[in-house]
């Protein structure tokens, strides 16, 4: 449904939706002419002046480029609220609690093993369980140990062997978002999570092995130890069954809250309680064991990764060199500091289909990326291109800190199942030198490029807006789908 | 009732809306339509049954509720359900039996794995011509 919401054009990058009705504060989207006409196709501009009703919000309610029509809150929102009068939302988090994408950097050059991309692939799809209902055979969690990675997040993986200690530091919030209690994560949720710990799962997850193919600012690719030729490979997945059910659980229990708190909701999707209450800080413990679900399982998928590598490519650990560049969240609330007209102010930042991207100096940051910033890993469509940003002032200034989180479809699954119907899409894939293996011929149809936006379009956007700082573009060469 | 439900899309997600001449009718006919995105219903035989017991705040919650309890037996047990029938739905309450297999990757191809029902956009009416629903799903 089109939208026919009033906006105003700020600059060539920023729309000012202005406060209307029961908005507590005004929207802004970051879009070029072109994006906007795009996102005015959808109901999502809506979406963005309905966060804007929630009660305690601060500053605006934020859209990114790639912003989408979602429930409730939009994909591609960020919103901030006040620790004492705000609220936190499930569904401003989104199903898949931190559903992220993490990147690898190897000692390998593309050309080097361009032949052998076939194998690596098929064994990879082989080792990396994908699609619905597979799982590893040789992970089996007792009630005690899942407690453990429900608390400890990819730090249980670790100890367990599953990759280093440089793994960590190299992760937001070094792969274990604290204060999760797993007495606050339902038994449904660890029955729903039990066999997906180490799965890849469906829809836009994946595995990719790709090379820098283009570096645009070499000092900071130098800084993230990247340069061009160099084999990448990148994880996207989140939390799994596991996550799912912890936000339907707290959506449940979060509607009854907001009939208790009075909180007037515009959709019941939107559903929240004051973050000052038992309800949020139960949400909050069960989020925490849910991201810390997520990290723990990319952490584990990166070991099979690597394992793989070196059994396919007959190379030890060292020759591979298959390093951690960074691993982010994109479904998250966070608890951070920000400064808002010059005071320094707790909040509660939400980022749903939204990368934080912290600038210089940040105190957040590894050692080494203490002078170009955050990474920011964003992922794009199978068939063409990704993107390695890196964190700025601006998006501190002006989104607490958050940037974009990929492409965004532009077609419905069906409509891309129709486009893709007859044609050979893995065969179409292959000519462009990209192989793809995946769980289901369905999902690789709806996959197809086209149905996504050109994350080349969303990057340029953030990138000239200020809010992120484009350093390296990944192309693949070989893809597991779930 | 010709129409027993049909699929509504948007770009990252997807919908149902189902109808029925009761709301017994209309609990069973969304289900069908959510097995429906995930497999195709043609390849699912009656092996195993389910009892299954929710209930709600509200009656469209209960929905909600309803397709939540069959996606996570579905998940954690891996069935797959076809036929349905609700043996009682009173005050915000259903209980009835869901029939179908286990999954086998073999013979049953996987259309669309479905994360959640969400509460966005959501609606149970009654009108002239029987009961309505929309129920929106996470993908």
């Amino acid at each position: 449904m089109p939208t026919d919401i009033e906006v105003k054009k700020l600059d060539d990058f920023r729309w000012l939706l202005p406060k209307k009705g029961k908005m507590r504060t005004e929207g802004l989207v970051y879009a070029d002419e072109r994006m906007m006409a795009v996102i005015r196709k959808d109901a999502s501009l809506e979406q963005v002046a309905n966060v804007a009703c929630l009660p305690g919000i601060v500053g605006r309610s934020l859209a990114m480029p790639d912003i989408h029509w979602g429930y409730g809150f939009p994909i591609g929102g960020v919103a901030a609220f006040d620790m004492e009068d705000g609220i936190v939302s499930p569904g401003g988090v989104g199903y898949d609690i931190n559903c992220g994408v993490r990147l690898l950097r190897s000692g390998l050059d593309a050309g080097e093993i361009r032949d052998q991309i076939p194998a690596l692939v098929e064994a990879l799809f082989k080792n990396i369980p994908s699609g619905v209902g597979s799982r590893r055979k040789d992970l089996r969690l007792s009630a005690h140990e899942m407690d453990s990675v429900l608390v400890k997040g990819a730090g249980w993986a670790v100890s367990q062997g599953y990759g280093s200690k440089e793994d960590l530091e190299h992760i937001e919030e070094q792969g274990c978002i604290a204060g999760g209690n797993p007495e606050y994560v339902s038994q449904r949720a660890r029955t729903r999570g039990k066999d997906q710990l180490g799965t890849l799962g469906s829809g836009n997850h994946f595995v990719e092995v790709g090379y820098v193919e283009t570096v645009y600012d070499e000092a900071a690719a130098e800084a993230l130890s990247l340069h061009e030729g160099q084999v990448t490979v990148l994880v996207h997945t989140g939390s799994r069954g596991l996550g799912h059910q912890v936000c339907d659980d707290y959506i449940k229990a979060l509607l009854k809250a907001s009939a208790k708190y009075k909180i007037d909701l515009p959709d019941k999707q939107l559903c929240c309680a004051p973050l000052a209450s038992k309800e949020s800080r139960h949400y909050l413990s069960a989020m925490a064991c849910a991201a810390n679900f997520a990290f723990c399982n990319r952490q584990l998928i990166t070991h099979w990764v690597r394992e793989t590598l070196q059994d396919v490519l007959q190379t030890g650990p060292r020759g591979l060199g298959l390093q951690l560049v960074y691993d982010i969240c994109h479904n998250i609330a966070k608890v951070e500091t920000h400064n808002v007209e010059g005071k320094a102010r707790k909040l509660c930042v939400h980022r749903k289909g939204a990368t934080r991207a912290f600038p210089p100096h940040s105190p957040f940051l590894p050692d080494e990326y203490k002078e170009v910033g955050q990474p920011v890993l964003i992922p794009g469509d199978m068939g063409r291109y990704s993107y390695v940003l890196v964190g700025t002032e601006t998006a501190l200034r002006e989104t607490f800190g958050s940037t974009c989180h990929g492409a965004g479809r532009v077609m419905s699954r069906r409509q891309a199942q129709k486009v893709a119907r007859g044609r050979a899409i893995v065969r179409e894939l292959e000519d462009k030198g990209i192989y793809v293996r995946g769980a289901g011929k369905g999902t690789i149809m709806e996959e197809i490029p086209e149905a996504y936006k050109d994350v080349a379009d969303v990057v340029n956007i953030v990138h000239q807006a200020g809010i992120g700082k484009k350093v390296v573009r990944l192309r693949p060469m070989g893809v597991i789908k779930g | 009732m010709s129409k027993k439900y049909e699929f509504i899309e948007h770009t990252a997600d997807l919908g149902l809306k189902a109808y029925g001449a009761s709301i017994e009718e209309l609990f069973v006919n969304a289900a069908e339509g959510f097995f429906d995105v995930i497999v195709s219903p043609k390849s699912v035989e009656e092996r195993e049954e389910r009892v299954i017991e929710v209930e709600a705040e509200a009656l469209d919650e209960l929905m909600v509720s309803w397709l939540s309890e069959l996606l996570y037996i579905h998940d954690t047990e891996k069935l797959v359900f076809k036929c349905f029938e609700v043996k009682r739905l009173k005050g915000n309450q259903v209980e009835a039996i869901a029939r179908g297999e286990l999954l086998d990757p073999a013979r049953h191809e996987i259309k669309t794995g479905i994360k959640a029902v969400t509460y966005h956009q959501l609606y149970v009416e009654e009108s002239e011509g029987g009961w309505e629903t929309q129920v929106i799903f996470d993908i």
